[in-house]
């Protein structure tokens, strides 16, 4: 896996030409009229002129990808930040999380050739990506319910990730293959990555497991044992032997060395995600512009980190600093109410909620959300959906006030909340939000 | 919440399997009932009940959506299990939604459209419909023959959010808890959502549909209530938000109806 891979060219007929160039331009005017980031609707008229457009901009590039439910977008950051050598060729990435075809398309269009890419992918599009990218390092987080109406329930996704990653080359000492990285911790991701004929098991830790009951193998049941190992009641699917694993703050090797976990970033399940990155980002092919790492430059690098794409952020407003949290799904909220102090004194929490189609439509999910854990703070519902939510609040018997505008309903929070000590401290507001209502109030901060 | 030791509490309810069939929110419908049996002053044991134990006796049993693997093992167990069966034999309320209104049934589909054997409390079949899954809002008028309120008044409009890709089809022994107004339920071209005999009643609708349509939740408190000797308290409940959320869920399915060709995705379930 030392030399870099080589693979033959497609030959660059006029059409994908026409289409690089008609995606391009079609980005820079986007965002000259200041209509987004320009980021999809330039991709998405490439793919319509020449739908291999994927396959002829990712030829002969070094490619990571990321899925899996949760941690997607922070996980690509991560990787990133720890593949970056300060001055050097930057990375190619699809930072807004546009992680859909047309994203990418337009994340690699016009940058060099000889980049490494590092690519966040929808659940739904990995099949594809992989297809299309070839790439040398695939990352699979998590898998639990997320958006029914659009992605498949988990066991319908994980026949589909089984079928494509058992379809992955093995790797060859020429540097070509496919090595996946998958978290050993996640029965559902075990069973899609089995498949694949290399895979580095990480024990990066799963706090949801009610997604993961049922045996995906043979219908028995997953025990889950209190170390944190697991096994089917019935057949021979158990958790794989592992090539590295986190011991609190620690990951540690099969082979014996141990390396400290320390980020910037809040929270055990971010811990997971940069030991997944460290494994990965070892494993990935070196290029002139980002040579090849080792785990512990790959865990000093991302260790900088103190928000991703927004995420994690804080922003001052009058004089309260306000924290922005994303949480999209029961496994992502569960995680998320962990960073929060729970302290009787502890800040207000604003909640948004909005059910577009990044969403999903359905908002039955609130319902598996631990909300009761917030009785006795201040908390206002807000977003698009803030009815919806109010009604949870009210069966969880928790006091809360409902203001349909977040913004206003910010104002609300910070208006009872205590001064914060100084600008970027300790948060005096928590605002936590679903995809779209997130992407919102940024805009409006 | 939980009832003192010793004291049998004046209702149980059981949420049934949620490892199995807990994958769209239903569990909510068991602490709806709770709560809203709680707050009237009713003593109220919610026990979840998970698929590796014996299940509960209980008052009120709720089945929840999950996905096909699942469906088939809640299935097998419950039949093996007995207790369900004969609970419902003496009287207690069943409440199936979608995979667990399926499994109340006669008979209903694996993914590989394999036909499992269901409980048979409803006198419902399910098959695999065509390639297209039901994936919307749904708005339903309760049937003129279906049960009433305690006062004697028809349920008010049902309003969920159903995604199924099975077709249910009603036999002589129940009877259609609604007629679709909006949406597909049960999809076998009869118009009809839901199914119900007796005190079990099955439906399409998540949301969950007892926090959507709070009315049915206490006709269902107040069967349970009846078959122990007992009514629902008349403690009139301040359900501002809960008619907020009906009121903004029902205004907003009248422009989701333009779009809604384009949320029906491929699969089935």
């Amino acid at each position: 896996m030392t030399a870099p891979r080589s693979r033959s060219t497609p030959r660059l007929s006029l059409r994908p030409s026409v289409a690089v160039k008609v995606a391009s331009t079609i980005n820079s005017m986007s965002r000259l009229l200041g209509r987004g980031s320009g980021t999809v609707i330039g991709g998405r008229a490439g793919l319509a002129i020449d739908p291999r457009l994927l396959t002829i901009l990712a030829t002969d590039r070094n490619v990571a990808l990321v899925s899996g439910t949760n941690g997607k977008t922070t996980t690509t950051g991560m990787l990133v930040a720890a593949l970056t050598e300060t001055d050097s060729i930057p990375v190619v990435t699809n930072t807004t999380g546009a992680n859909m075809p047309a994203g990418h398309v337009a994340a690699l269009i016009g940058t060099r050739p000889s980049g490494t890419v590092v690519l966040e992918v929808d659940e739904g599009y990995l099949g594809q990506l992989i297809e299309e990218t070839r790439p040398q390092v695939v990352v699979l987080l998590n898998l639990s319910r997320d958006q029914l109406d659009r992605i498949a329930e988990v066991r319908m996704l994980v026949d589909k990730w089984r079928a494509v990653l058992g379809s992955l080359e093995p790797v060859e000492p020429g540097g070509t293959g496919t090595v996946v990285v998958a978290n050993a911790d996640d029965p559902m991701v075990v069973w899609a990555a089995s498949t694949a004929p290399e895979v580095r098991w990480v024990g990066a830790g799963q706090v949801w497991r009610d997604d993961a009951v049922g045996c995906p193998a043979c219908g028995g049941r997953i025990v889950f044992e209190a170390t944190g190992n697991w096994y089917c009641d019935q057949c021979e699917f158990a958790r794989p032997e592992r090539f590295a694993w986190l011991e609190g703050e620690t990951l540690v090797m099969a082979d014996g060395n141990r390396y400290p976990v320390v980020i910037g970033l809040p929270g055990q399940f971010n811990r997971a995600n940069a030991a997944m990155v460290a494994v990965a980002a070892a494993e990935l092919v070196g290029t002139y512009a980002q040579p090849r790492v080792s785990v512990a430059t790959a865990l000093a690098r991302l260790a900088v980190l103190h928000e991703v794409a927004g995420r994690f952020s804080t922003v001052d407003r009058q004089g309260r600093v306000i924290r922005l949290l994303l949480a999209k799904n029961p496994a992502g909220w569960t995680a998320i109410f962990d960073l929060l102090d729970e302290s009787p004194s502890a800040p207000p929490v604003v909640l948004s909620i909005n059910a577009r189609v990044a969403d999903g439509f359905d908002t039955s999910w609130l319902w598996d959300v631990p909300f009761e854990r917030l009785a006795g703070r201040t908390v206002v519902a807000t977003g698009e959906r803030c009815r919806d939510l109010a009604v949870r609040l009210r069966y969880a018997e928790v006091d809360h006030k409902v203001v349909p505008d977040p913004l206003e309903a910010v104002d609300a929070a910070v208006r009872v909340a205590a001064p914060s000590a100084r600008p970027g401290g300790p948060p005096s507001v928590e605002f936590l939000g679903n995809y779209t209502a997130f992407a919102q109030l940024r805009s409006r901060l | 919440m939980i009832a003192s030791a010793g004291r049998r509490p004046a209702l149980t309810v059981v949420v049934i399997y949620p490892d199995l069939l807990g994958t769209y929110g239903d569990g909510g419908n068991g602490l709806v009932l709770a709560r809203r049996a709680e707050w009237r002053g009713v003593e109220v044991n919610l026990i979840q009940a998970p698929s590796d134990r014996p299940l509960p006796r209980g008052d009120l049993y709720c089945l929840g959506g999950g996905e096909d693997g699942p469906q088939v093992r809640a299935a097998t167990t419950l039949i093996a299990d007995g207790t369900l069966l004969r609970a419902a034999a003496d009287g207690a309320v069943v409440l199936g939604v979608c995979a667990g209104f399926q499994l109340l049934g006669r008979q209903f589909p694996d993914a590989a459209d394999r036909p499992h054997d269901g409980l048979g409390l409803l006198d419902v079949t399910t098959r695999k419909g065509t390639n297209l899954r039901a994936v919307g809002e749904l708005v339903a008028a309760v049937d003129d023959a279906a049960p009433r309120s305690a006062d004697g008044s028809p349920l008010p409009l049902l309003t969920g959010f159903e995604n199924h890709g099975g077709v249910t089809t009603i036999g002589p022994e129940a009877s259609p808890l609604a007629r679709v107004i909006t949406g597909v339920g049960n999809g076998g071209g009869d118009g009809t959502e839901g199914a119900w005999t007796q005190r079990v009643v099955g439906t399409y609708l998540h949301g969950p549909v007892l926090a959507r349509n709070v009315a049915l939740a206490d006709l269902l408190l107040g069967w349970a209530l009846a078959s122990r000797g007992r009514t629902l308290p008349p403690v009139v409940l301040d359900d501002g938000e809960e008619s907020a959320l009906r009121a903004d869920r029902l205004a907003g399915v009248g422009s989701l109806r333009s779009t809604r060709a384009g949320r029906v995705r491929r699969g089935r379930g």
